[in-house]
């Protein structure tokens, strides 16, 4: 049994200690917000935050979690008030969606180490993959979500 | 009038995981946060349901895939039913005969054609019904109708100031009669279309709620992991099934078409299950193919005769005479098309039942497989339609949908089979490669006369819908080459079909996804070879063609185009009509010292007539900007040996935030029939990105992505 704190829950899971913990999210525990993109640490659709950093948990083994304060989609906010999903819904940001949970908990964790990024930071900072193209909207809405704090 | 039955819906079955997740039964909403309807609701007609608190439902017969339909169908209905737009949600429609798409006459979302072939019925079904709301409420009242009006989702009498909403009636109103011809409002009393509107979309997609495919999970499912051959056609040669079946959870080993789905408690565990197979593979008979063996024989194919897709004038006699002429080839690489969201489809088959909960862009072709597969009449099978992590043409097909309906039939259970990254990417049915020669005679004034123009391209209608494939022509193959909106006297285009066995399908703006880059660079080599300016020198061509010509000139308008620029950066222009919408694009890019391409701005003007929700439009051509600019700069399949060589993001390589430009778009204000919006931003980059290239180097690209040419010595 792997124990974990994600949004501030603990959970008990049997599964593989070398299972990602993308996985466990998914299948084990039924959060399905975080997504799988690419199982290799390149698209960042399975972003979720580690301590307070981004991290991809399609590359993280659930046993290298214990102990770590997890955060995803789901526990941003109860409500979608968080002030990055408020600006994306002002800026209409989403297209089919898939990679936004990703991008926002991204956006999330650089506003929360930088209030007042700058467009270079923000190139740093989201090297998250969207195939809809939604890059221009994104770095709109985090400038807004940075006025939203 | 049909319809639906309703009591579908108060079957939502939710059942709250340990981690408070949401196990899916019989109905599938769009968000997992979203619960059944607040009251019971009534249809009015197959695309419309009324709750008794007023709440309205529209069935969205297209699949949303990021295009913004979910949003842009309810706006049509929502404006003709004079409904409160803040009680209307959409819901994906179900598999039924109402739902077919009028262009294609089968359930299915693709060619941009959503909004333009929907429009008509769509909102004939909420003129229809507010005729109906509205009839019932007179009679209620013992008044006439005509001195009755429907208005936000209310029927209004305006004698005695009497009022009903929506809810209060749709139960009387579902009794009577549909109107044949229900009055239509004229566009100028529009409310709702053509305005902004927030994608009703958008807040399930910021917090993880939204259900895509890969998310379903239904009662007692299990997972599924595949391996197929990496050559084309290759078969399972050996394999150790016992050592992927003494792995905990692995539960079976299925065979599918060219591979196996290993079935096990949980994707990982059926991913490791693949692993410990170590499967050989028989590579059959194209393990020589590559790309140059491919290129080579497309360049030879150029000397053959092709099957003409338009000729007028006399292009021989007028080649001949032609004070110059120009003769240049192009070509461009197989694409993949790279969906965020691998492919994967969850299916659950018995005895005389099949259910499948899939990312689908084609109903009607996925009942069809299911039935060929199952033996099951249409009627026992179920299609959900779960919302699509993109779709752009590879979500048509239904390769995915086998093998999660073989794995349920192998074990009896409700399967999910996921692919993984490097599956996908190897395993696509890919944007065809293909070559493009011109040889373009100059008249006296340096003005085109004569213009011929051969395409050898691989057929996807040959496999996909035979049916339009018409005297060796494939529609899709020369879309963009064959209705130029240029002036020019002598014509003949031809198409030579050449099959590789390499899979082949529709993606994103299909044969305009390459046509458009060589008819356009190849008009802007004509320019140039007359020493004149490539937007003038379209313009003059355009004489006829006032849409054209006014998407042109704003495009040059709102990109500053011939004002001078930044120190070092460069312009390149190009035009194309796709799915009937005109969109003139100008690239602003720079070339470093080391010889990379950095793209600074992309300016967009679209016409594509009537426009339901701006926004929208504005958004999908910032897509199919950034979509064109991945392919333009970078995009390439490489075929060795029979097999793909890229797997992965690492080597398939997409447009991030840093490398992204600035986009402006602007959309012609006209009253013009509708046309598509997905994909016409596409065709126009990559010319307009080499051209550019052109006027800071004088080096032309004649071969897709730029990333195969040394721009530092350029």
């Amino acid at each position: 049994m792997i124990t974990l704190k994600i949004n501030k829950k603990v959970h008990q899971v049997d599964v593989e200690p070398d299972t990602p913990l993308l996985w466990v999210l998914r299948d084990t525990l039924g959060m399905t917000g975080t997504k799988f993109g690419c199982g290799i640490n390149q698209c960042g659709s399975c972003t979720v935050h580690f301590n307070g950093l981004p991290i991809r948990s399609c590359s993280v083994p659930v046993s290298a979690a214990q102990d770590a304060e997890i955060l995803t989609i789901e526990g941003l906010s109860p409500d979608r008030t968080h002030a990055v999903q408020q600006a994306w819904i002002e800026e209409d940001v989403p297209q089919c969606g898939y990679c936004q949970s990703g991008q926002i908990m991204a956006a999330a964790a650089l506003l929360s180490q930088n209030p007042k990024p700058t467009d270079a930071d923000i190139d740093v900072a989201m090297t998250n993959i969207c195939r809809c193209g939604t890059y221009q909207r994104i770095r709109k809405a985090i400038h807004r979500a940075a006025e939203l704090i | 009038m049909e319809t639906l039955n309703t009591s579908r819906r108060t079957f939502i079955k939710t059942m709250t995981l340990a981690g408070g997740g949401l196990m899916l039964g019989f109905h599938l909403p769009i968000s997992s946060k979203f619960a059944e309807a607040s009251t019971k609701e009534q249809a009015i007609n197959a695309f419309i349901r009324i709750a008794k608190d007023g709440d309205i439902a529209v069935m969205v017969p297209s699949s949303e895939m990021g295009q913004g339909i979910y949003t842009a169908l309810p706006m049509i209905v929502a404006e003709e039913l004079e409904a409160d737009w803040t009680k209307v949600r959409p819901e994906m429609a179900p598999l039924g005969k109402e739902f077919k798409n009028p262009a294609f006459y089968m359930q299915s979302t693709g060619g941009s054609t959503s909004v333009k072939a929907w429009w008509q019925p769509l909102s004939q079904a909420g003129a229809t019904a507010r005729e109906m709301l509205i009839a019932a409420a007179a009679k209620k009242w013992g008044v006439a109708a005509t001195e009755c009006e429907a208005k936000n989702g209310m029927v209004l009498h305006k004698g005695s100031g009497k009022k009903l909403g929506y809810g209060d009636l749709v139960e009387s109103a579902s009794k009577l009669q549909a109107p044949k011809n229900p009055a239509m409002k004229p566009k100028d009393q529009y409310r709702l279309i053509g305005k902004s509107v927030k994608r009703l979309d958008t807040p399930a997609k910021v917090d993880g709620s939204a259900v895509f495919g890969i998310d379903v999970r239904v009662p007692n499912m299990l997972y599924g992991s595949v391996k197929t051959s990496p050559v084309f056609g290759g078969e399972v040669a050996s394999m150790n099934e016992a050592a992927a079946k003494a792995l905990k959870g692995v539960k079976a080993v299925v065979p599918v078409p060219n591979g196996v789905v290993v079935v096990a408690d949980s994707y990982w565990r059926a991913k490791k299950g693949v692993d410990a197979l170590d499967i050989q593979f028989k590579d059959g008979k194209h393990a020589n193919l590559s790309n140059e063996s491919i290129s080579k024989s497309f360049h030879q194919a150029l000397e053959n005769k092709g099957a003409i897709a338009h000729a007028g004038g006399d292009v021989a006699a007028n080649l001949k005479v032609a004070k110059k002429t120009i003769e240049v080839e192009y070509e461009v690489p197989f694409l993949a098309h790279a969906t965020m969201e691998p492919q994967n489809c969850t299916a659950f088959v018995t005895q005389d039942s099949c259910e499948i909960w899939s990312p689908t862009q084609g109903q009607d072709p996925a009942a069809f497989v299911i039935s060929q597969l199952t033996g099951l009449p249409p009627e026992k099978i179920k299609i959900n339609t779960t919302f699509l992590g993109g779709g752009f043409g590879r979500r048509f097909e239904q390769d995915f949908l086998i093998h999660a309906v073989l794995a349920s039939k192998a074990v009896g259970q409700p399967v999910k089979v996921v692919w993984s990254r490097e599956e996908d990417t190897q395993h696509d049915f890919y944007r065809p490669c293909s070559v493009s020669k011109f040889q373009i005679g100059l008249g006296t004034d340096g003005m085109p006369v004569a213009w011929n123009n051969r395409i050898v391209c691989p057929s996807i209608l040959t496999r996909v819908l035979p049916q339009y494939v018409k005297n060796g022509i494939d529609p899709t193959s020369v879309e963009g080459a064959n209705e130029l909106p240029y002036g020019i006297p002598h014509q003949h285009i031809d198409y030579v079909m050449k099959d590789t066995g390499i899979p082949v399908g529709f993606w994103r703006s299909v044969g305009s996804s390459h046509n458009a880059f060589y008819v356009e660079s190849a008009i802007d080599e004509a320019a140039h070879a007359s020493n004149q300016d490539p937007y003038q020198f379209r313009r003059k061509l355009l004489d006829s063609q006032p849409r054209f010509r006014t998407v042109l000139d704003m495009v040059a308008k709102n990109s500053g185009w011939g004002k001078s620029l930044p120190k070092g950066h460069f312009q390149g222009i190009a035009l194309a009509k796709s799915f009937g919408s005109i969109v003139g694009e100008v690239a602003e890019i720079s070339i470093t010292p080391e010889g990379q391409v950095q793209v600074h701005r992309v300016v967009c003007v679209i016409d594509c007539g009537s426009v339901v929700n701006p926004d929208t439009v504005v958004a999908q051509m910032e897509s199919g900007i950034v979509f064109g600019l991945t392919a333009t700069l970078n995009g390439t399949i490489t075929i060795n040996k029979g097999r793909v060589i890229e797997s992965n993001f690492h080597d398939y390589k997409m447009m991030r935030m840093a490398e992204t430009p600035k986009i402006d778009v602007e959309i012609v204000q006209n009253t013009e029939a509708p046309g598509g919006v997905g994909e016409p931003g596409t065709p126009p980059v990559a010319p307009a990105i080499t051209n550019a290239i052109f006027a800071a180097t004088g080096y032309r690209i004649r071969k897709l992505p730029v990333s195969i040419h040394d721009l530092k010595s350029a």
